[in-house]
């Protein structure tokens, strides 16, 4: 090659260098596009026949599989909401320097670091009909029979906003520490209170951050499997979606047919990103004068 | 006066003090007193770490002070969150909010005072009118060049008539040509709308220019306060002297004494200089003279050029004098800065005068 064209290359960003991204990109064809693509191909070959859209007629016209959709929603939605909004106030306390933040921001993290399974037992022990609530709610007679908190709707909720909330919290705080603290004493010396300044200038920078955090906790939340199943209703309340793709995988082995549910259950997740996104378009997403 | 704080006559700083950590750490600014007219213009002058800019947070109540209290008039101010005391601040970063345009970042703090939104539009446009901004009201704040979200930030500051302006070295982030432009604006600013003005700078010759007064500031502490003239040729100490642009301070001895007068010794040569303290014959002083007031000359002080900096009309000349021995010790050689129109060369053997008058002498 002579060297007037390895510059022309170089101009637009084509030497060398370009071979570092080998290995991922061999990475993500053989782990995520060719088995997305495999499942979607699947998908259109159903086990009993009856042409290329079976499956997905099966499962939308089955009440009690399409339903699963809007139990997935119904958890997913609130938990990541809930999530994102209570990592904003403790993030703003716990922005800029002070003694113990470290340590405080460890024990905020720590959750993520348990799993899904010792939080479920966590969650059994203190919130199940003979945990430790129940019992001190008993013996002081606030309640006179256990109130249910596992088991169903709740428990499963509690559990993605314990492993849920660490990430939002992480997430929001480096958002929050890219913030020019100084817009904000700008913003008080123009005579702005605080609830003001809050609303007039930390939010509107903070907004697409919190676009992002919502979403990566809602798919989080939305592939909820062990806790539906450990700390939830799986025959009910808490029959999630990923639940439904399990059982027609593994109780009934129709791969086919899991497939599809894969594919719907994807298709409904692009569809939240999307909205969120659209909105996210909207807002300001420049530089936020911070060092973040 | 639409603002919600009225205008003063006076405002008192009375021993303000701010420290960072324990009591046993040396204040970042210690006992400030100062009394500031209606309609003048001060500049806080000092190196970085002098406890200028605390001055200024502290009188926008950015920052509790640790002691000492802030009066307007009879009114007490410094208890008072930044929002309620009425000051405009021009941060040295400018500070603008990058989600507003230039229009909305000026009518801020407008509509915080809940204006009807005839008052809010018109006052907006007369405030970008002013700084000549009519072409970019719709532009971000990152569409600006530095000198626009300068004038911006001035703008969003005056545009309320805020009883007192605090600037934090606004101009520090501009270009040296943009910055001697700019100096004139907020100077022109500064009269036209009959603002009361404290400027933070670490550059004196901007202090100089710009202030009605001077307050120059060291180690959290105040040095010396007083009109650009007094601070230029009479500094009180010899820090200050060194902050104004005397750049030759020397290490010398005092070896007579006669009403003011004190005779030191320069390279073997005896010369006269104005005490600035007391000094007595046989003290330790520091003398110290500006480069300009020291005079190539056919003779006097001997010496030899070391190193010659071109400045266009002027050459700034280091002269190393003979040191000379004092009780039978060689001392060091001593090095003295000169400007002069004269063509010299490194290796010339020169003489040097002092201007009469023009060497202060400082207790050391």
């Amino acid at each position: 090659m002579s060297a007037t064209w390895q510059h022309r290359l170089a101009e637009r960003g084509v030497d060398r260098r370009l071979w570092l991204l080998l290995p991922a990109t061999i990475f993500v064809l053989l782990l995520f596009v060719y088995p997305f693509l495999y499942g979607l191909s699947l998908s259109f070959q159903p086990t009993q026949g009856g042409g290329v859209l079976a499956n997905y007629d099966k499962f939308f016209g089955d009440a009690y599989q399409r339903d699963t959709i809007a139990t997935t929603l119904k958890i997913a939605l609130p938990a990541a909401l809930l999530n994102v909004l209570a990592a904003v106030p403790i993030a703003f306390r716990l922005r800029g320097r002070f003694r113990g933040k470290r340590l405080l921001t460890t024990i905020l993290v720590v959750p993520i670091t348990l799993g899904t399974v010792l939080t479920a037992q966590g969650l059994l022990n203190y919130l199940g009909p003979t945990g430790w609530l129940n019992r001190v709610l008993l013996s002081l007679h606030i309640v006179d029979n256990p109130i249910r908190l596992t088991n169903n709707y709740w428990g499963v909720f509690f559990s993605l906003v314990i492993t849920g909330f660490p990430f939002a919290f992480l997430l929001v705080l480096s958002y929050l520490s890219g913030i020019d603290p100084t817009l904000e004493r700008a913003a008080a010396t123009l005579g702005a209170s605080r609830a003001q300044r809050f609303r007039r200038i930390t939010l509107p920078l903070l907004a697409p951050g919190l676009a992002t955090t919502f979403l990566l906790t809602f798919v989080l939340a939305f592939s909820v499997f062990p806790s539906a199943v450990l700390v939830g209703n799986p025959a009910g309340s808490t029959r999630v979606i990923s639940l439904a793709a399990y059982q027609a995988a593994y109780e009934q082995y129709d791969y086919s047919y899991a497939s599809a549910i894969a594919m719907v259950m994807g298709a409904v997740e692009l569809v939240v990103v999307a909205i969120v996104l659209v909105w996210r378009s909207r807002l300001y997403t420049g530089s936020t004068g911070g060092k973040g | 006066m639409t603002s919600s704080t009225s205008n003063f006559e006076q405002l008192r700083l009375d021993g303000v003090t701010r420290r960072f950590g324990p009591p046993d750490t040396p204040a970042a600014l210690s006992e400030l007193d100062l009394t500031i007219e209606r309609g003048e213009f001060i500049a806080l002058l000092g190196p970085s770490g002098c406890g200028k800019s605390t001055a200024l947070n502290c009188l926008a109540g950015l920052l509790p002070l640790t002691a000492g209290s802030i009066w307007q008039d009879d009114r007490r101010v410094d208890t008072l969150p930044p929002e309620k005391r009425g000051f405009g601040m021009v941060f040295q970063n400018y500070a603008l909010f990058p989600h507003l345009t230039v229009r909305d970042n000026i009518a801020f703090g407008l509509r915080m005072r809940n204006l009807p939104k005839s008052d809010v539009q018109r006052r907006t446009t007369e405030a970008i009118e002013m700084v000549q901004l009519t072409e970019h009201t719709s532009k971000l704040p990152g569409q600006l060049s530095g000198g626009q979200q300068q004038r911006v930030a001035i703008a969003r500051a005056t545009v309320l008539e805020p009883s007192l302006v605090l600037m934090d070295e606004p101009l520090s982030n501009l270009d040296a040509k943009l910055r001697l432009e700019m100096r004139t604006e907020i100077r022109r600013l500064h009269q036209s709308l009959g603002l009361t003005t404290v400027y933070v700078t670490h550059d004196q010759e901007e202090a100089l220019s710009m202030a009605d007064r001077l307050v120059v500031m060291r180690q959290g502490k105040v040095q010396q306060i007083g009109t650009p003239e007094e601070v230029h040729t009479k500094p009180s100490t010899w820090h200050v002297a060194d902050f104004m642009g005397y750049r030759n301070l020397l290490p010398l001895k005092a070896s007579q004494l006669n009403g003011d007068q004190v005779t030191v010794d320069l390279g073997g040569t005896a010369i006269r200089g104005a005490a600035q303290g007391p000094v007595a014959p046989g003290d330790d002083v520091i003398a110290a003279v500006r480069p300009e007031d020291v005079k190539l000359a056919d003779q006097g002080v001997k010496g030899l050029v070391e190193v010659v900096e071109y400045q266009g009309r002027e050459r700034a000349v280091e002269v190393v004098l003979d040191g000379g021995v004092q009780d039978g010790v060689a001392q060091d050689p001593v090095r003295l800065h000169v400007r002069t129109e004269r063509r010299v060369e490194a290796g010339e053997q020169v003489a040097l005068t002092v201007t009469p008058g023009r060497l202060l002498v400082y207790p050391s």
